[in-house]
């Protein structure tokens, strides 16, 4: 008895202990950590998707929920005067979801820019589809409301050699993304409004 | 335990050197060494991890009742390495990408369990702090060195803090099956073999 005794009372010790210096540890870095996210997550694909702004988009950003899943960041460039949008979807690939940024501008609804962010895609193949620019600028300028499809499917988008299925992946997430600006395209103009 | 205390540093660097030797751990081993930065990074991490688990194991040894010690050792190891995780998203998240998963992970390492339950639950706490630094410099070693190995191989160059430094002529085609899955099995084992084969002599 006397030893069960000991072995609830050590380990009650060492949970509370443990669970409290982590509680701690995290509520004090949290905010960093969340900077640091921003910065070396969403800020570069933010960045590679709206070329000419001359703000921070991490820093003007609201939040709209498209319907079925979570709120979804909405990131807002300057660029000249005018306000444009980037935001995230996501499409099926070879290895699991890929993580699109897609830049937009309200006014024409005109792809800014397309750029992959996280993936889990086959290195040197599939992964192309984040490193190569010449397959993600294939999207810039075409409307975000057309379906996006690769050519072996009948549409506009020349895939990677060797990388059909990521190919295919990144233009079902940009449609999927054009699908997401189509319902919100209201609510984000009116946020955009409101936003200097 | 009559080991002298360069002993306990330095049979982790070669006559029981982490994975080859003790061949634990072999699941970050294979995934994470497709680059040598990769390698020091989740080296570094477990070597943090080790040995403040062997600091704190050892210092807590006789307050410990043997029948939960495996579950004791589990709390204190899965404490350091929630506060590497959280360290390493504040000050290094580039690496943190990289290493992602594997990270938390490293609370399954059976390095690190390994250690605790053969090493720092019998010894004093100076033996155990040598122990996990030798144990976790081994490790590192290891690991860049399967990681300079794939990556010279499967890519023709090394890249250290972003600068990429080539080792192979231009001519060289990489080898990209060495950065994938089965290349690291199939390092790992010759490596594994030419260590026995220079162990046996």
């Amino acid at each position: 008895m006397k030893e069960m005794i000991k072995m609830v009372v050590v380990l009650t010790i060492l949970s509370v202990l443990s669970g409290g210096g982590l509680a701690a540890l995290r509520q004090n870095w949290q905010e960093d950590i969340e900077k640091q996210q921003l910065k070396f997550v969403k800020g570069p694909a933010i960045m590679a998707v709206l070329p000419d702004v001359s703000n921070d988009p991490t820093e003007k950003r609201f939040k709209l929920n498209p319907g079925t899943k979570e709120e979804r960041n909405f990131f807002v460039g300057l660029e000249n005067g005018k306000k444009v949008v980037a935001f995230e979807s996501t499409g099926k690939g070879f290895g699991g979801d890929i993580g699109i940024m897609i830049g937009v501008d309200p006014e024409t609804d005109k792809i800014l820019g397309v750029g992959v962010t996280t993936h889990s895609e086959t290195p040197g193949l599939g992964s192309r589809a984040k490193s190569d620019a010449a397959f993600t600028d294939q999207f810039k300028g075409k409307s975000l409301l057309e379906p996006m499809k690769v050519k072996n499917d009948g549409g506009q988008i020349d895939a990677l050699s060797g990388a059909t299925v990521t190919s295919r992946g990144v233009a079902q997430g940009v449609t999927e993304g054009g699908n997401i600006y189509k319902a919100l395209k209201p609510q984000i103009l009116e946020k955009l409004k409101s936003i200097q | 335990m009559a080991k002298s205390l360069v002993q306990e540093f330095t049979k982790g660097l070669w006559k029981e050197i982490p994975p080859f030797r003790l061949v634990l751990g072999l699941c970050p081993t294979l995934a994470l060494t497709k680059t040598v930065e990769n390698g020091i990074g989740m080296g570094a991490a477990l070597t943090f991890v080790l040995v403040c688990s062997n600091i704190l194991v050892s210092v807590c040894r006789k307050l410990i009742p043997g029948k939960v010690r495996i579950a004791a050792f589990i709390i204190i190891i899965a404490t350091f390495v929630t506060i590497v995780e959280l360290a390493m998203q504040k000050f290094a998240y580039p690496l943190f990408l990289k290493l992602g998963i594997f990270i938390p992970l490293i609370v399954v390492n059976c390095i690190l369990l390994g250690r605790a339950e053969a090493f720092a639950y019998k010894n004093g706490v100076i033996p155990s702090i040598f122990d996990g630094l030798g144990m976790g410099i081994g490790f590192t070693l290891s690991l860049s060195a399967l990681g300079a190995i794939r990556e010279i191989f499967g890519t023709g160059f090394i890249t250290i803090w972003e600068k990429p430094i080539h080792v192979m002529s231009d001519a060289f085609v990489p080898f990209a099956f060495m950065v994938e899955a089965p290349g690291a099995f199939v390092c790992l084992g010759l490596m594994l073999c030419v260590m026995n084969l220079l162990g046996k002599k």
